[in-house]
């Protein structure tokens, strides 16, 4: 269906091997996340501890594990649901009554007025450490993407012949929807989506990381990024796990992301 | 033009009634009673009893209703009355002037920073190509893939850790500075270099530039009177685009370096539900954002009178 490209051949692999790591990982280490273990503090990576322990002796090839799959699951959340709802209504934008496109334009102006992280800081605020409203936030920015290109797509090919046609020989909306809008959306839809998973996963550790996002005891990368710091000059490779973990994971998306343009 | 800075003035009341609404929700949905908490910030915790609460919440009316409470809310927002900091007692407006001086200093040097890096590096890469255009496009894709503060962590670990050239964190000297507005320069000029790169590709190959060329200007002469404006049009408007990163960068820099502005007092507030503080520091960028948006659009229009093209 997708020709992809060999940049984007290579993130997609890198992205499977991420994902598989995540939910994998666990079948091959005994124990969680959470025990600390406090006579095996900071051990480098050895035959027990694959990825050696953090600072309260937890395991860090689970808990690095543990981080991934909550990063994962945001980005994969966030990309859904923005990428139904800004769709939906990108499609209804324009192919509905002008009243509800300029009520669209003028919400998006409104959003749009505030830098996105911002607006996640205070919701973060609202109610501190919670995964879900993190969830809520990221999603209400990243579905405008969505919105815009669908609308302006669907602008496009709602006066072009084919779909003139398609109406005259009286399909239903659905149908125009799957036959001509859809699959006109769809290239587009692909990079956005790859770029949205970046940003979602970057937007969650940047939150960690000034210690408003998900809170301690779980496992997040940018809060592991803060926890560890202190400890660089005694464990380098302790500091190193979160960053190049966190590295990797947007690196995957944006090669994925990288079709024609730049 | 008119009806851009309409939008943009629409933009301005949807910063302060969004952030004024969501700030209030956040008031309202703190737990216990709001007279005993206010009492106690007023009085001290000691001090605090029913007859004191009761007192505050007769003063300040707040046993009225949800709506009538929001709308003294925002009119003390509409007229500047962004009340006192919860931990500190002093007057948001007061202490966000203060910030706002040292985010800008950052936001400017940073960006200064970053055109002094992407310009020469995009146009090099865009005349001579071959591995010096491989190169950047390798560092800029990796420099993409690392949040702005791993940027600045290994920055911290190799010039003030490894080796002790500037300071860690804090500010005062210009050598506090350096960091910080570094940190910022990198991870703007990632993508700016780029965006240079591309443009600059597409003025020289373009036929009129070959006929500036071609009747005996020189480089220089064909590149100041045919390239630059032509080059800086899509540069400025990307800019504006990149704004952005700009204050979600400034926001996590200043965390990271103790560097005391607006995005360093705002993830203190929130970290000590300073609500006060929140709603004053949030409405600050949010107006930020908005103003120099609002300039690089002007900024355009100026460029490229012609018009059109945005808006």
């Amino acid at each position: 269906m997708l020709a992809l490209s060999t940049t984007q051949k290579s993130g997609l692999a890198l992205l499977v091997l991420l994902i598989a790591y995540a939910l994998c990982a666990p079948l091959l280490q005994a124990g969680d996340a959470t025990t600390q273990n406090l006579s095996q503090i900071l051990t480098s990576p050895n035959a027990d501890y694959w990825l050696g322990t953090d600072h309260f002796g937890r395991n860090m090839w689970l808990r690095l594990a543990e981080a991934m799959q909550l990063s994962l699951m945001m980005a994969a959340l966030c990309v859904m649901t923005s990428a139904i709802i800004g769709v939906t209504v990108g499609v209804l934008a324009a192919t509905r009554a002008p009243w509800f496109d300029r009520v669209m334009d003028g919400i998006v102006t409104m959003i749009l007025a505030l830098p996105g992280l911002v607006l996640v800081l205070i919701f973060a605020a609202i109610v501190p450490g919670s995964f879900w409203v993190l969830y809520v936030a990221i999603s209400l920015i990243q579905w405008i993407e969505y919105f815009r290109i669908s609308r302006a797509i669907t602008q496009r090919l709602t006066q072009s012949p084919a779909v003139q046609s398609s109406k005259l020989m009286g399909f239903g909306e659905w149908y125009i929807f799957r036959r001509h809008y859809f699959p006109a959306i769809m290239p587009q839809l692909f990079t956005i989506a790859a770029f949205g998973a970046a940003n979602a996963i970057l937007m969650m550790a940047s939150l960690g990381f000034v210690y408003v996002g998900i809170q301690p005891p779980l496992a997040e990368l940018g809060l592991m990024i803060v926890e560890h710091f202190p400890y660089y000059s005694d464990a380098p490779w302790l500091l190193a796990q979160p960053l190049a973990a966190l590295a990797l994971v947007v690196l995957a998306c944006q090669l994925m992301g990288r079709g024609k343009a730049l | 033009m008119r009806q851009l800075l309409l939008k943009r003035l629409l933009q301005l009341i949807a910063v302060s009634w969004g952030v004024g609404t969501l700030t209030f929700i956040l008031m309202r949905s703190l737990p216990g009673d709001m007279a005993y908490r206010i009492a106690a910030s007023r009085y001290g915790m000691d001090a605090v009893d029913s007859r004191a609460a009761d007192i505050v919440r007769e003063e300040l009316g707040l046993d009225q209703g949800a709506l009538s409470a929001y709308w003294q809310w925002f009119t003390d927002l509409l007229s500047w009355n962004l009340g006192n900091s919860l931990v500190s007692g002093a007057p948001v407006s007061e202490s966000l002037w203060h910030m706002l001086g040292h985010s800008l200093l950052l936001a400017g040097a940073g960006m200064a920073i970053a055109l002094i890096i992407a310009i020469p590096l995009g146009l090099a890469s865009a005349y001579w190509g071959g591995w010096l255009d491989r190169a950047l496009l390798t560092a800029s894709t990796v420099m993409r893939a690392v949040p702005v503060f791993v940027i600045g962590l290994l920055a911290v670990i190799v010039f003030a850790l490894e080796w002790n050239l500037f300071p860690v964190a804090g500010f005062g000297t210009p050598a506090h500075l350096v960091l910080p507005a570094l940190t910022l320069a990198l991870s703007l000029a990632a993508m700016s270099n780029r965006v240079i790169h591309t443009e600059a590709k597409r003025v020289f190959g373009s036929s009129f530039y070959e006929f500036a060329r071609m009747k005996g200007l020189s480089t220089w002469q064909a590149f100041k009177h045919h390239g630059i404006r032509n080059i800086a049009v899509p540069v400025v408007a990307f800019l504006g685009i990149q704004l952005i990163t700009v204050v979600e960068g400034v926001v996590m820099i200043e965390s990271l370096f103790s560097w005391p502005g607006i995005g360093h007092g705002l993830a203190h507030a929130i970290f000590a539900r300073d609500i006060p503080l929140i709603q004053g520091a949030a409405l600050m960028m949010g107006v930020m954002f908005v103003v120099l948006n609002t300039l690089v659009d002007i900024a355009c229009h100026y460029l490229d009178p012609r018009g059109g093209r945005i808006a």
